[in-house]
């Protein structure tokens, strides 16, 4: 522990460069832009955790018995709506991509650096415009706002929840739009696009589907904030119209959202891994490609969300089909970080572990989405637990973890602390055995039968429900200690330096905490992107 | 230092680029913001022809007609202006965003009448809607995605005269040479985009079948 | 600027082209050729689009890739509208099952 007055504290870097309200609230450093989307995201987490924590409660008993069930449907719902759009959403592309993006390619910035403080300013008020929804009582749709129920019936507050929500699609639109300029005109000399590192492919892929994506679900909400205020029915059956429309609309948007939602980790993981494995990745093309891949088929995929809800077998054979395609570049990733990880130089620091937790709970999330590809499964799986558990394994167990990790991996940058490992290592154990006891007696109680989004249940099911509530608040403790000792790194954690992991990569070639120009002088790039390897000198 | 080259980009030419890679992958996400609605529209043709047409057919052809080609203008005045921009021709400049914006008052003056005349009939779904033909229901869908189109298309068009007048603004003074003129390219791809989206309402909307 | 400057008289000449098509496009309305007339009228709207993108917009003289991100925009529109549509079209294929299967 450094008791030495902090060359953080003496030197100019992006932190200190200028102070007061206005110079962060009011900055063009993307670096800023990112913290300011860290803090606003942390607060959606334990908001989203705490309507999590409720519906857990609840379904301690089988009876309905602590809340009333359209107040149960208004959790589940607010959960939902909260964690998608608030935390996963924006979570490591606004975070980590916001702050590394420029750095890693070269830059001095983003392309456009008022349009990412718009970003943020988007994604605050929609957040705002929902968090106003939820304290005026909130929506009981679920987040998937299906119709008629949606535009006709409902009794609670949908409109101003989907005007948030279309608020923050255009934070995630300009982001995106941002990110793809970057990349296409702002490399550093020497940085071309088989140079660049697997995060960036990563970012690349998520910005064209939040890009091409986004505008569908905007117009979606628009017609249902339509349908509401001027009861003009535009999906109900009564008049004609067809709610499996809104359904065609809505998962257009929302399946490739989650792909959004998981890609970003998988950029991430290449890093943690790479770098904690001290080598070079296993076929760097082809997990650049296959982040691509993943982008392109996942927008032919959605249909398979509507497998019972009266779409012809037809549409959903073709739907099922593509969907087992989808899972093959996800595989070829999962290989590739195994293989780069056979005689690496592993070092078991919380970003490692995050990062192997990722592999092999998102293996699991992702086998699981094949069984409910599969038309005959999904006809006895959907809307049952065991769907529920299949997106938990993919977004807790994997993005959530590969953003802790990367949050863990990027903090000496970010802050130029570092953490303590110890609890590092500690809680991100805490979070795999919280995670694990919390998610899989759910996909046993799915394919039991337990139906999801019902606050009361059969008796046969209390003992799985009592042990996932359990590791619910295993998992609670699990995320609140890195809340508690990366707060007390910024103090008393030691001086990083620029490169504590000793990794490759243009992050790590400047100094912690980063000037606000990023660098001294514009790099230019010789080597390939993990030249890690015998011949590789430590550079620090 | 060239005070026009932000200090993220090298220099200009990289800026231009960037800046119009930016606004053309803004316009794709337009095209799929429209095309949810193309694809709504799309559905409920196939499943109601006979209503949609009968529907279509109380639109007027005529104000149609003339708003697109007063839009048609009024892509020509904004290329005209782009192209004074890039001969470094103020007045010119500042002449033809004024014809544009213009001729997209005309256009949404006459919008905003048929959008009179229908209420006056009764034409608007959620406004006194009376259809005197069969299956009123269906029909009120069309008349639904008549407005929620030409609606959002109109919001589009008023979004584009605020950028206009901005640009009108800058023009006076003097902000845009030969080399410097990226924004006003940039709204005039906007614009153009406007009147395309405006291109596939007309015949979809209004031309249905008038054979009959 | 490395802008092509393209000339005064093409910005004319396309002009006049979308106000022709314009017209050919309502006079087709009036005759009735059944299946062909939304064809005809969205092939029009096409060509006028088309037209619009290359000169007054520019893309004509714009780099690569700007064609390729339009190209993405029209063809993601054709995906939601072909994997939809192909729904709703498929949906009287198979005929309704009339008994419960055991």
């Amino acid at each position: 522990m450094s008791t030495m007055p902090a060359a953080i504290y003496t030197r100019e870097h992006y932190l200190n460069a200028s102070y007061g309200w206005k110079s962060w609230l009011l900055t063009r450093d993307h670096k800023r832009i990112a913290l300011l989307y860290l803090m606003s995201i942390t607060f959606f987490f334990f908001l989203g955790g705490a309507f999590a924590t409720m519906v857990r409660l609840e379904l301690m008993t089988p009876k309905g018995d602590l809340f009333e069930a359209q107040t149960y449907n208004k959790l589940f719902s607010m959960h939902g709506i909260v964690m998608i759009f608030l935390f996963l959403i924006p979570s490591i592309p606004a975070v980590l991509g916001n702050f590394l993006v420029p750095i890693m390619i070269g830059a001095r910035d983003l392309a456009f650096p008022r349009l990412n403080l718009l970003s943020w300013y988007l994604y605050i008020i929609g957040g705002v415009f929902t968090l106003w929804a939820i304290v005026a009582g909130g929506v009981d749709t679920g987040w998937t706002f299906y119709t008629p129920y949606s535009s006709l019936f409902s009794n609670t507050h949908v409109v101003l929840t989907v005007l948030g929500i279309f608020i923050t699609g255009f934070s995630s639109i300009l982001t995106g739009l941002n990110f793809i300029v970057t990349i296409h005109t702002m490399r550093a000399p020497g940085m071309t696009w088989f140079r660049m590192p697997l995060f960036l492919w990563s970012h690349y892929a998520t910005a064209i589907i939040m890009v091409l994506a986004t505008p569908v679900l905007a117009i979606t909400l628009v017609l249902v904030g339509v349908e509401r205020i001027w009861h003009v029915g535009i999906f109900d059956p009564a008049i004609g119209g067809d709610p499996i429309l809104f359904q065609h609309l809505f998962w257009f948007y929302s399946h490739p959202a989650v792909y959004i939602m998981i890609l970003p980790g998988m950029g991430v993981v290449s890093e943690l891994i790479t770098t904690h494995a001290r080598k070079r990745i296993f076929g760097y093309s082809f997990v650049a490609f296959a982040s691509l891949a993943i982008a392109f088929i996942g927008f032919l995929v959605w249909g398979h969300h509507m497998f019972v809800a009266g779409e012809s077998q037809y549409a959903s054979l073709m739907f099922s089909v593509l969907s087992f395609l989808v899972a093959i570049p996800s595989a070829i990733k999962v290989f590739n970080w195994t293989a780069t990880l056979y005689k690496g130089s592993v070092s078991y620091d919380a970003p490692m572990l995050y990062a192997m937790g990722f592999i092999g709970l998102f293996t699991i999330g992702g086998l699981t989405g094949l069984f409910l590809a599969t038309i005959a499964i999904d006809i006895h799986l959907h809307d049952t637990y065991f769907v529920v558990a299949h997106f938990h394994y993919i977004m807790v167990g994997g993005m959530v973890m590969a953003y802790l990790g990367g949050i863990h991996n990027w903090w000496p940058k970010i802050s130029g602390r570092m953490y303590p490992e110890g609890w590092a290592r500690l809680a991100a154990g805490i979070v795999f055995i919280g995670f694990n006891l919390t998610f899989f007696p759910q996909f046993v109680l799915g394919y039991l039968g337990m139906p999801r989004r019902y606050y009361a249940y059969a008796d046969e099911f209390q003992v799985l429900n009592v042990m996932s509530t359990a590791g619910a608040s295993i998992l609670a403790v699990g995320y609140l200690l890195p809340m508690v000792y990366l707060i007390w790194s910024l103090k008393y954690g030691p001086e990083a330096g620029p490169n504590p992991w000793n990794a490759t990569g243009l992050e790590w070639q400047t100094l912690s905490p980063p000037p606000p120009d990023n660098f001294e002088e514009t790099p230019i790039v010789t080597e390939e992107a993990y030249n890690y390897g015998p011949h590789r000198r430590a550079s620090v | 230092m060239d005070l026009t080259v932000a200090h993220q980009f090298d220099d200009a030419e990289q800026q231009q680029e960037a800046s119009t890679l930016g606004m053309w992958i803004f316009l794709a996400t337009e095209i799929l913001f429209f095309g949810g609605m193309f694809l709504g529209y799309t559905i409920y043709r196939a499943m109601y022809p006979q209503e949609f047409a009968a529907a279509s057919r109380h639109l007027d052809v005529v104000f149609g007609t003339v708003n697109t080609a007063v839009l048609l203008c009024s892509s020509l005045t904004m290329a005209l202006g782009v192209y004074s921009a890039q001969l470094g021709s103020r007045r010119m400049l500042a002449l033809f965003l004024g014809l544009t914006m213009l001729l997209g008052a005309v256009f949404l003056g006459i919008k905003f009448y048929e959008y009179y005349q229908k209420y006056e009939v009764g034409l608007i779904p959620c406004a006194g809607f009376t259809w005197a033909g069969p299956n009123p229901n269906q029909t009120s869908l069309f008349f639904v995605f008549y407005f929620i189109m030409t609606g959002m298309h109109a919001l589009h068009m008023v979004i584009g005269l605020g950028l206009m007048t901005v640009l009108v603004l800058l023009t006076r003074r003097g902000r845009f040479t030969p080399s410097y003129y990226t924004p006003v390219e940039l709204g005039g791809l906007y614009w153009h985009f406007v009147d395309i989206v405006w291109v596939f309402l007309f015949p979809l909307l209004y031309l249905i079948d008038r054979s009959s | 600027m490395s802008e092509a400057v393209i000339e005064r008289k093409t910005y004319f000449f396309v002009w006049a082209v979308l106000l022709a098509f314009l017209g050919v496009t309502v006079g087709v309305a009036y005759i009735h050729l059944g299946w062909l007339n939304p064809v005809a009228a969205l092939s029009i709207a096409v060509i006028k689009a088309v037209v619009i993108m290359l000169y007054f917009m520019h893309l004509r003289h714009s780099a690569r890739l700007v064609w390729v991100f339009v190209g993405a925009g029209f063809v993601w529109l054709g995906i939601m509208f072909v994997l939809s549509l192909g729904d709703y079209l498929a949906r009287s294929y198979l005929p309704k099952p009339t008994t419960w299967l055991p």
